[in-house]
């Protein structure tokens, strides 16, 4: 009896969202609009992380050694380093590739390279070049070296110079934009959602007044909750998938039109590829939050009205 | 069947439903109560359906108060009751087939049970041709059949049926009250409120009268006298 009642609780919500032509026609148009909010706020969330991502990947210090420092406890130091969970990524530039890497650097400057050739000999030390996985933890890899120095043999500091102490100003102030980013971007979409979520809410109370007299009609004739509530929380989960649905598909010509101009003005982003490859993610989450926030509304929506 | 003992209903604006109401219905009698509007007749229908409780007083359905019964069990409860109403109360998206399958579906009957039964009690009150007309496509007396379909295709023990001619024309009248009339005589109990003083006197059965809220007159075969 428990799947006969749920085959006709299934079938009363197909027919009656079908014969409730104007209100489950509006309740979509609600859900669409709701839905392609979320949607958005995916695509914004995605391409401000991955442009702020980038920002902090192009951060990084580098930590200069004397000329006569001993490899060996450069390379030691490079490994406390690399154990370090704030450091995203080390590299190691002998003097040698430091001053391939400057003449590189200077090919049009003849002055400088004429200078360096008078000198003769190279002039130039090893150095750290260290990328941390977030700007606010260039602090705490500068304090390990501090507290770490290598010495050499007569117990004198191996470094000769860490920039981030130049660069500390400009880090900072990038690592508070990038907080308050971040910070902005959440608050923004926690808001919308609510805002999208109450708006679902609202509709779908709306369509389910409408059935007030009909609930009260089939408590009348002995429906149980479960009976009356049935039929109403399967609309509800057809008004989000029928919007998740047509949703996702406003978003292919939108996101093909707006890809070449995310790719050029977010470090390289496309999106159109972005909802291509992440197709499955984007459909789930968008059906997803659809399904469950007509079913939920639905469930809540009746519930007043149960009271016997 | 039905006992109300000393029932009283006070509603929140201190005005009063019905005061010290005590009756008995045996089973298969066909009562009608009668009064002015505001006499209390449709409060009274109310706490037999469990819609309302009694402010003090009691409403026993075969020995059981029916305002001690749980929440969960009021359902099977009301399963008991067919229930016709002066605005039908048909479930406006749905089929006269479907309205009555509805009720079948929600007292626990079969798919068989309701192909088989549906035309059946369609074709007793003689709409076996309106059988996938929507509410709004049948006059005012094909719904209120619909409606006595609805309410006898359970076999429910007793038929309430709250002023049920009071939208209809004369001829559909007569055609509800006969209709009711066999119910009756087929052993269910009847319980009709209504206005119409031609229905109460070529019924010539039980009339109870109340007047603001309480019960002045209980007769064996009544008239219509307010």
């Amino acid at each position: 009896m428990f799947w006969t009642n749920v085959q006709r609780v299934v079938r009363a919500g197909f027919v009656n969202f079908w014969r409730s032509g104007f209100v489950s026609l509006s309740s979509v148009v609600v859900m669409v609009t709701t839905l392609l909010v979320i949607g958005s706020l995916l695509f914004v969330g995605t391409l401000l992380s991955s442009t702020l991502s980038q920002i902090e990947s192009k951060v990084d210090i580098n930590v200069y050694f004397n000329i006569d420092a001993d490899e060996g406890s450069i390379l030691v130091l490079k490994q406390n380093l690399e154990n370090l969970p704030e450091v995203s990524q080390i590299e190691y530039v002998d003097r040698d590739e430091a001053l391939a890497k400057f003449k590189e650097r200077h090919k049009d400057d003849i002055t400088t390279l004429q200078a360096l050739e008078e000198i003769g000999d190279n002039p130039l030390g090893g150095y750290l070049n260290i990328t941390a996985r977030q700007t606010s933890q260039y602090e705490g890899i500068v304090s390990f070296l501090d507290s770490e120095v290598p010495t050499d043999e007569e117990g004198n500091s191996i470094i000769q110079n860490i920039n981030y102490n130049q660069n500390r100003v400009a880090i900072d102030r990038l690592t508070q934009i990038i907080e308050s980013a971040e910070r902005f971007g959440i608050a923004v979409t926690v808001l919308f959602v609510v805002m999208s979520v109450m708006i679902t809410f609202n509709t779908i109370r709306l369509a389910i007044f409408v059935s007030k007299e009909e609930i009260s009609i089939m408590r009348l004739v002995g429906a149980s909750n479960m009976y009356i509530r049935g039929p109403f929380v399967v609309v509800g989960m057809m008004y989000g998938l029928a919007s998740g649905i047509i949703a996702i598909l406003i978003f292919y010509p939108v996101t093909y039109w707006l890809g070449p101009i995310t790719q050029n003005f977010f470090t390289g982003i496309n999106i159109f590829h972005y909802y291509l490859n992440n197709f499955g993610s984007i459909f789930l989450v968008l059906v997803g939050s659809g399904v469950l926030l007509g079913a939920i509304s639905s469930y809540l929506a009746v519930r007043r009205y149960l009271k016997v | 069947m039905i006992y109300f003992d000393n029932v009283t209903k006070v509603y929140g604006d201190n005005s009063i439903g019905i005061e010290g109401v005590t009756f008995t219905v045996a089973p298969k009698d066909f009562v009608s109560i009668v009064g002015h509007s505001g006499a209390g007749k449709t409060t009274l229908l109310k706490m037999i359906l469990a819609e309302d409780k009694p402010t003090s007083g009691s409403v026993f359905f075969e020995s059981q108060d029916v305002h001690a019964l749980d929440r969960s069990r009021i359902h099977d409860f009301r399963r008991r009751i067919g229930t016709i109403f002066q605005d039908f109360r048909l479930l406006p998206n749905k089929t006269a087939y479907e309205n009555i399958a509805f009720a079948m579906e929600a007292a626990g009957r079969t798919d068989e049970e309701i192909e088989a039964d549906v035309p059946h009690v369609l074709d007793l009150v003689d709409l076996g041709d309106k059988i996938w007309n929507f509410p709004h496509e049948l006059s005012g007396g094909e719904r209120q059949r619909v409606a006595i379909a609805r309410a006898i295709v359970n076999q429910p023990d007793i038929i309430i049926a709250d002023e049920p001619t009071g939208n209809l024309d004369p001829i559909n009248t007569f055609e509800v009250v006969q209709i009711l009339k066999k119910i009756n005589d087929i052993g269910t109990t009847v319980l009709l409120t209504t206005h119409n003083k031609g229905v109460i006197d070529s019924l010539g059965r039980r009339v109870i009268t109340m007047d603001r809220g309480r019960i002045i007159r209980d007769d064996e075969q009544g008239k219509y006298i307010l």
